[in-house]
């Protein structure tokens, strides 16, 4: 057990790690919905197997290792979510039961359990299923009532396909079940902005820097298409903002922000991946250790102390 | 160590109790390169070991003659010459071995276990207690990579030595065959290792009380 000490004043709320996974959870909700709304009933299963898997993988390593049951705080059921909402609609039944085994067992147990994993459980089991399957983890397809037919199979956005900025809002293309539709992104975005989950400084500076990036590379697709296409508005709401992977402070956070946009960014221009947002927030989780350790959280009284010495000199 | 070792001690030493892979940690960069297939992992095994045999003993030959400074130098010549060995029999004989192992053949110069025996047991000990030190650390390596390379093989194509086990339905999971996939795989094996090797610890320490 490691006893975390942080800066005076120790304000009590009634937050705790329970209310917080809840607040994800329901944001998640419009999200899965127009998912599952999109791809059919697979899509329905991916997600809840792949919170099943997540919340019984943590169950059985905490009851195998002797460790307080702790799946009561609802941390592995959104990890298991986040991990289904990464996943093509079409995707067979095991693969978010694998993905949420090894987010859960790997990724976050081995390396302490809760608020000790260096990187996002979800995320990196998301870019585990795609170096193991890629061809399965991008076989995309238009949602079932965009062509009257079953399953077309088809590029995504970043790979070509075309489509109006108005079906990139929401959600009428082929990508992952929770990416496509922006618009129910955004309504969680609203509501976590609204009861104080997450600031909106990642999201934000995220979404602006790789903007910014994207004009000054110049990209194959135009600004409204980059910026609504693939998965990092998703990425940038529900992935970069673990509180677990980024940095404690606010100079921090946006170092960190940039980061990933500016990552992302590159990986779209050059790399040989048609979207970069898995491994752009990866790499900055990484590094969230390094920019925790070189921008320090200002001690509390530190400031007056510091203008108050200004005044007498 | 001026006791003579008994000769059955010293060769489980390699296999158990200071197994080079799970228990000395060395040679890493082989273990992690070779275990995608376990063909490729005994071949590495069986030539590390016959190279750990040569060396141990013809350094523990010379140990006395060899000037304490300039040791290590007078080591990596002993240590090339039988890799060198090594690799021209690969080539005329397994030639497809030689082929898939390439670079790491002439890498096992500076795979750290032979360094490593040379080092703390043969430049000691006598040239018999010497080869069988070597035998024994080779052969626990070789049984080392092998496991790794059972798990990463089966994992990432299905089979074991090119002969399948799961059958057409399976679908290999192909990161425990890249590079990532060999430190997890290493990660969790060695973590086994050590969970095992704490038990029988522990079962000694009690029976003694």
């Amino acid at each position: 057990m490691s006893l975390h000490v942080s800066i005076a004043p120790h304000v009590h709320s009634k937050d705790s790690t329970a209310t917080i996974m809840r607040d994800v959870l329901i944001a998640l909700l419009p999200t899965t919905l127009v998912g599952v709304y999109c791809f059919g009933l697979n899509a329905a299963l991916l997600c809840v197997l792949g919170v099943a898997a997540a919340v019984l993988s943590e169950y059985a390593y905490q009851k195998l290792t002797g460790q307080k049951v702790r799946i009561n705080d609802l941390s592995a059921a959104v990890t298991g979510l986040l991990l289904a909402l990464n996943l093509p609609g079409n995707a067979p039944w095991w693969m978010p039961v694998v993905g949420s085994f090894f987010a859960i067992v790997l990724v976050k147990q081995l390396f302490g359990g809760i608020g000790d994993n260096f990187m996002n459980p979800a995320l990196t089991a998301r870019g585990v299923l795609l170096a193991s399957w890629p061809v399965k983890m991008t076989a995309w397809y238009l949602p079932t009532f965009c062509k009257g037919v079953d399953a077309v199979s088809t590029a995504t956005v970043l790979g070509g396909y075309e489509a109006s900025a108005m079906d990139m809002f929401l959600g009428f293309i082929p990508g992952t079940i929770g990416e496509v539709s922006k618009v129910a992104i955004l309504i969680g975005f609203a509501y976590m902005l609204l009861r104080k989950v997450i600031s909106w400084r990642i999201p934000v500076v995220m979404m602006a820097s790789f903007a910014l990036c994207a004009a000054l590379f110049g990209m194959e697709q135009d600004m409204v298409t980059s910026l609504l296409s693939g998965g990092i508005l998703f990425g940038a709401v529900f992935m970069a903002t673990d509180y677990t992977t980024c940095p404690m402070s606010p100079v921090g956070q946006y170092i960190y922000a940039v980061g990933c946009g500016v990552i992302i960014a590159v990986i779209r221009k050059w790399g040989s991946y048609a979207e970069g947002v898995t491994y752009g927030i990866l790499i900055m989780n990484i590094v969230t250790p390094l920019i925790d350790k070189y921008v320090k959280i200002p001690v509390y009284g530190q400031e007056k102390a510091k203008k108050e010495a200004k005044a007498n000199a | 160590m001026r006791n003579k070792p008994k000769l059955s001690s010293v060769f489980l030493n390699g296999i158990i109790t200071e197994n080079p892979t799970f228990r000395l940690v060395l040679g890493i960069c082989p273990t992690i390169a070779v275990t995608s297939g376990l063909i490729n992992a005994i071949g590495m095994g069986a030539a590390a070991t016959f190279v750990l045999v040569g060396s141990n003993f013809v350094i523990s030959l010379l140990r006395n003659v060899i000037p304490d400074k300039v040791r290590i130098p007078c080591f990596i010549v002993v240590i090339c010459t039988f890799v060198t060995l090594v690799q021209m029999l690969l080539q005329a004989f397994i030639p497809s071995l030689y082929a898939s192992l390439g670079m790491f053949i002439p890498l096992i110069v500076v795979n750290c276990i032979i360094l490593a025996r040379a080092e703390a047991f043969a430049s000691k000990n006598g040239p018999v207690a010497s080869a069988v030190d070597g035998l024994g650390m080779g052969i626990g390596f070789t049984l080392a990579i092998s496991i790794i390379a059972i798990v990463r093989e089966l994992l990432g194509t299905g089979c074991i030595a090119g002969i399948p086990i799961f059958g057409a339905g399976y679908d290999p999971m192909l990161i425990t065959i890249l590079a990532p996939g060999g430190f997890m795989v290493f990660g969790l094996t060695l973590g086994v290792a050590n969970i095992i090797m704490k038990r029988s610890e522990n079962k000694k320490a009690k029976e003694a009380k």
